[in-house]
């Protein structure tokens, strides 16, 4: 067992002494553990890939509203706009990074096909900017996808010291796991040595630390669509601060201890079970007493 | 967590929405449960613990379960219609509710099915992004995640019986991953769990029926999308 780990203490020492990117040394770690030959591997987490493109381009045609109302055509919207006069300052590819994980987020509430990463509340953020990244270097849909991996080894650290669930650490969880796995993924993408893409994830990671799981409704869609929206965003920001040779005042085992720790003492009434935050306010009660009862009613 | 994670257990699975915990972790469930039932349930009670309780409507959570017990895959486009379609084929579905206690997690849910000549009752719970953990079997406390084929024998607790079971799976050249027996008392019956590295050849079963004090037998593949 050359290449396994559990933290990015000992990814980081892996890398080091064996000359490998994160993407390599977590492929590297799958062919040791799993029943999964290299080229299988490799393959599948291209189609993998190729199936979040397809669950983005599905997004962008919804224009219909989702079945609660919470939601639907609101990355075509944006998407719009991105080629509009009125584009923000920082130009249209933000936009459509935007755009691309709320597209994400659509196909799901339509029960849509999409690929978890790490869950389905968090599902936009890697696919938003993988696919910008690779629109904006013009790279192929191979090279892209190996940032799955980069994105993947990162998530097997958070899994192993804190947790991706809502129900059990809140929105940090699943939002700020993707936020970290995709600035890392960015990270490593554009150049960044091992050192900076795990750098990157902890910046990502510990600006998330404490966000609620509150979900309006008990629908994956407010306000889950935003913070895909604007957390993929913020995984590029990570990146950037990182490759800019930035650190984060805490490394990143330590940022994972943190979410677990702020995971663990964070009241149940913010952990999906949509009794606090957006999902009590007055707006939030109006579609929670619209909804089933319970998963009970709803099977009549 | 002990082992380690596979990539796959962190990027997928592919699967239809909403919600990886609620929807695809609920389907993967369901589709143990059948598979580990070895045959069509025909009758199926099921019975939500507390955020599959109060969430689950939104989330589909009804429907991937019961999409699981029909054999359905948690990126099936069907999952939606699941209810209609068990209805359709005759398969008789109760929702219940029921309260696992404190120590459980808060996506759990309890299945009671039948099938033409099996029944079984299983607890299990959906533990975030679409993993899942098989927790209980007809009485006894079992771990089992799906990342690996998995044999479960039912059987009198004997001397010797690992040994015997161990040397079959040898024999084809079998790399065990964990074992965990479970029993009520000495000598009573018992549930054996081996996890294996790969897929189960099918002379296995043939060999393994021919162990004494196996009263039951069956695999579980390695769930969908790991």
């Amino acid at each position: 067992m050359r290449y396994q780990f559990r933290t990015a203490a000992e990814l980081l020492a892996h890398s080091e002494e064996h000359s490998l990117s994160i993407a390599e040394l977590t492929i590297h770690a799958e062919t040791e553990t799993g029943s999964l030959a290299r080229e299988e591997i490799v393959r599948k987490m291209l189609d993998y890939y190729q199936r979040m493109k397809d669950s983005v381009r599905r997004g962008l045609e919804i224009t219909g509203r989702s079945r609660s109302g919470l939601s639907g055509g609101d990355s075509r919207r944006v998407l719009m706009h991105s080629k509009q006069d009125s584009v923000s300052v920082l130009g249209p590819v933000f936009e459509r990074a935007i755009a691309y994980a709320l597209a994400v987020l659509e196909t799901n509430a339509a029960f849509g096909r999409i690929v978890a990463t790490p869950t389905a509340g968090s599902a936009g953020i890697a696919p938003a900017c993988l696919l910008i990244w690779q629109e904006e270097r013009r790279a192929s849909d191979e090279a892209t996808s190996a940032g799955l991996f980069t994105a993947a080894g990162l998530g097997k650290i958070i899994g192993h010291g804190a947790c991706f669930s809502g129900a059990q650490g809140g929105c940090q969880a699943e939002i700020g796991s993707a936020c970290a796995m995709a600035a890392a993924a960015v990270c490593e993408l554009d150049g960044g040595t091992p050192e900076q893409a795990i750098n990157a994830a902890a910046l990502a990671l510990q600006n998330t630390l404490g966000l609620i799981c509150d979900p309006i409704g008990g629908y994956v869609e407010a306000p889950c669509m935003m913070r895909n929206g604007l957390f993929g965003l913020h995984a590029f920001g990570a990146s950037a601060i990182s490759l800019s040779g930035v650190k984060s005042a805490v490394p990143f085992d330590e940022v994972v201890s943190a979410l677990r720790e702020v995971g663990n003492k964070m009241p149940r009434i913010y952990k999906e079970t949509s009794e606090g935050g957006l999902a009590t306010t007055p707006t939030g009660l109006r579609f929670k007493n619209a909804r089933p009862k319970n998963g009970i009613t709803s099977s009549e | 967590m002990a082992g380690h994670l596979s990539v796959f257990e962190i990027i997928g699975p592919p699967m239809v929405g909403p919600s990886s915990s609620h929807t695809a972790g609920a389907c993967r469930i369901g589709w143990a449960a059948r598979n580990i039932l070895g045959q069509p349930p025909l009758q199926a009670e099921v019975l939500l613990h507390s955020s599959f309780l109060a969430t689950g409507a939104g989330h589909g959570t009804p429907e991937a379960l019961v999409a699981g017990l029909l054999g359905f895959e948690p990126d099936s486009e069907r999952l939606k219609d699941a209810l209609q379609i068990a209805r359709d084929n005759g398969m008789d579905v109760v929702f219940g509710e029921v309260d696992l206690g404190p120590q459980a997690h808060p996506n759990s849910v309890r299945l009671n099915l039948a099938g033409a000549s099996a029944t079984l009752s299983l607890t299990a719970s959906s533990i975030g992004g679409g993993s899942v953990q098989i927790d209980e079997m007809n009485g006894f406390p079992v771990s089992i995640p799906g990342t690996l084929s998995a044999l479960l024998m039912s059987h009198r607790d004997t001397p010797g019986f690992l040994a015997r079971v161990t040397a079959v799976l040898a024999c084809v050249e079998i790399n065990v991953a964990g074992i965990r027996t479970s029993r009520r008392e000495r000598g009573a019956e018992a549930l054996t769990v081996i996890e294996i590295d790969g897929h189960f050849p099918a002379e296995v079963l043939t060999l393994l029926r021919s162990v004494p004090a196996i009263s039951r037998l069956t695999i579980l593949p390695v769930l969908p999308g790991f």
